[in-house]
């Protein structure tokens, strides 16, 4: 009893930061038809930023702050000088290209600030609490990954539905013709995707840091579940985002604590191909048409 | 055709010269006897340090060719081929650690080809019906759970640390035979590096082979356009998971040699890292060309001492040196996408094909 409570909250709350990951993939899909690979190491190095800001007196919080902000500009920075260059006649080219900058990341992380494990701080106490004579293994950490997450979430609602940018965002995303016609800067808008998505990125990358290890390797399997929750969500729908995020955080939770931590990335694939198989559009996507 | 060849004023040579390219798998047996002569030629004459180099480029070759024949002429992305190696170089070293004898080489090399093609028909089965960004990102999940497995099956697998391999016993015929001509002993390094050479032209006669058969050319229809091509009566599916199973076979081949040169299979080996930089050499190299393959192979290799000590030289530690050749690789792959989609081998013949047309106009 006590075992499945832990496995069942740790899955939430590593859930809610897969579900974060997977929704800045979604919102860069849904503008630009791209998957974007490198936003696991774009994560690294924003968490990196943090920890040398943490690392020279500054609070934690400075630290998370710096981390979003160089996230946003880093988002920007890489559409406006390379993605938005790319030859898109054929999918292959994009997926290779943001693979290119995976390597080059995650390379310059590893010149620039060594190759081996640093631990990161956590902002709150990172022991579980007890009720009655049950220990149950909610830290006050994983309160404020889940909280954290939920508030970035509600942002990005406020943003889209109830503001006039998000409107234009949406509309450059639904149709780039006509939204130009309207009067949309449509490129500026893919520049602000591509910012926002890479804050949330960098967002679900401080989260998991924190209270564990850094290397420049850390969010490479992170991509992969990440991309698994878009996935099991359609890639289309940011709410099929997060709750397949959940659903994969309990579901590898489960892997991780009856079968074995080895086995977690196997599982992400397998529950990859078997989704795939059964439902490829995902399976939150509404009949989805492919031009042919 | 051949009658002005034979009308030609020059003599037998040029007549069987053509003969002998008639036909696109004559040209490509000469291209590989060739080959062979020119191996036997380079091994013979250089020093134990660049045999072990040329091994390495062999076996990235035999890799980066079944890749670049998926991706290119398929139209398949894989992020996981770092995957199949690392199943090929866990059945060579099962083998070599329980068996040895002078036909051990042969068996590891059928059985690595064998077991990878096995877990590439599976792979393929379920690959054959994703397209695009998903069959990325499945073929990436692939690559990063497959060092799991070694994890997790550490008794038999040898966990973090890996499996040593004793190196494969060179022949004594063998050995005879190449002292018999050319007055040296063959030594184990040689012996490797005339294993992963011999392989690659292999390799590439039947790639080569089958690229310009009829396979080949379902397999660029189904790439180019999917409805066409079912349309022509080309099972999709099928184009799609043969495609993955050969190329599979080459990583799983080009696996067992590695693991034989390296002496060790072990998680480390197979990241993530090799396979993106893998895919790398392939598109540098020139998607859907084996001389792209070979080249990208060869840059592989030789690129990274090179700028390693560059690095050193600017005064950087080893460690960061180190990271400078997958830095160097990441943005060469960026600049060639953006700049050159076609890669080195793509572009020269665009290049060379326009100059052509270009001459033609002129007259």
């Amino acid at each position: 009893m006590q075992q499945l409570l832990t496995i069942l909250l740790n899955g939430v709350t590593s859930g809610m930061i897969y579900a974060a990951f997977a929704l800045a993939l979604v919102l860069i899909w849904r503008s630009t038809r791209i998957v974007n690979f490198a936003q696991a190491p774009m994560a690294m190095l924003t968490t990196y930023i943090a920890l040398v800001v943490i690392d020279a007196g500054y609070s934690y919080w400075i630290g998370f702050a710096a981390a979003l902000v160089s996230g946003l500009i880093l988002g920007a920075l890489v559409e406006r000088l390379v993605i938005r260059f790319v030859d898109s006649s054929s999918h292959i080219n994009a997926v290779i290209l943001t693979l290119g900058l995976f390597i080059v990341i995650h390379a310059l992380a590893a010149i620039i600030f060594g190759n081996q494990f640093r631990s990161f701080p956590a902002p709150f106490g990172l022991t579980g609490r007890t009720i009655g004579d049950m220990n149950i293994a909610l830290t006050g950490y994983d309160i404020f990954k889940v909280v954290a997450v939920l508030i970035v979430f509600g942002l990005l609602v406020l943003l889209f539905r109830f503001t006039d940018l998000g409107l234009k965002m949406r509309a450059s995303a639904f149709e780039q013709e006509v939204a130009k016609l309207l009067g949309v800067r449509v490129s500026r808008m893919l520049t602000l995707g591509w910012a926002l998505a890479a804050v949330v990125g960098s967002l679900a990358g401080l989260l998991i840091a924190g209270g564990s290890l850094v290397h420049p390797g850390y969010m490479d399997s992170i991509v992969v579940f990440g991309f698994v929750a878009a996935v099991l969500g359609g890639l289309d729908s940011p709410g099929g985002a997060v709750v397949g995020g959940l659903l994969m955080g309990i579901g590898l939770s489960f892997v991780s604590g009856y079968l074995g931590q080895d086995l977690v990335a196997l599982a992400a694939l397998i529950i990859l191909i078997v989704v795939l198989l059964l439902r490829p559009s995902g399976l939150f996507a509404g009949t989805a048409a492919r031009r042919v | 055709m051949s009658t002005s060849v034979t009308k030609s004023p020059s003599t037998g040579i040029t007549t069987k010269w053509a003969q002998l390219t008639a036909t696109p798998v004559r040209r490509h047996f000469v291209a590989a006897v060739i080959g062979l002569i020119v191996i036997f030629a380079v091994l013979e004459s250089v020093s134990t340090f660049r045999q072990s180099q040329l091994t390495s480029v062999a076996y990235l070759a035999i890799a980066a060719g079944g890749l670049t024949l998926l991706t290119g002429i398929n139209g398949q992305l894989s992020l996981g081929h770092g995957a199949f190696m690392a199943v090929g170089a866990y059945t060579a070293a099962l083998i070599l650690r329980a068996q040895d004898g002078s036909w051990v080489v042969p068996v590891v090399l059928l059985a690595a080809t064998a077991v990878s093609t096995l877990v590439g028909f599976v792979v393929g089965v379920a690959a054959a019906r994703l397209h695009g960004p998903y069959l990325a990102g499945a073929t990436l999940a692939l690559a990063v759970a497959v060092p799991g497995l070694a994890l997790y099956f550490s008794e038999y697998l040898g966990g973090e640390q890996g499996l040593t391999i004793p190196s494969p016993a060179v022949p004594t015929f063998l050995d005879d035979a190449m002292f018999f001509i050319t007055g040296n002993d063959l030594s184990s390094t040689k012996f490797i590096s005339y294993i992963s050479w011999t392989l690659l032209v292999v390799v590439f006669f039947l790639l080569a082979n089958v690229s310009s058969s009829r396979i080949g050319r379902r397999w660029r229809a189904v790439r180019d356009d999917e409805v066409a091509a079912e349309l022509a009566g080309i099972d999709l599916g099928r184009a799609r998971i043969l495609a993955f199973v050969v190329s599979a076979a080459c990583a799983g081949a080009a696996g067992a040699v590695l693991a034989m040169a390296s002496r060790i299979a072990a998680p480390s080996g197979f990241t993530l890292v090799l396979s993106l930089t893998l895919l790398s050499a392939v598109v540098i190299g020139g998607l859907g060309t084996l001389a792209g393959a070979l080249i990208g192979a060869a840059l592989l290799t030789y690129i990274p001492p090179v700028v390693t000590n560059l690095g050193l030289d600017l005064g950087l530690s080893s460690l960061q040196s180190a990271e400078l050749a997958p830095l160097v690789t990441g943005v060469f792959t960026v600049l060639v996408i953006l700049f050159a989609p076609l890669g080195l081998v793509g572009s020269y013949r665009k290049w060379r094909f326009t100059r052509k047309f270009a001459r033609k106009g002129e007259k």
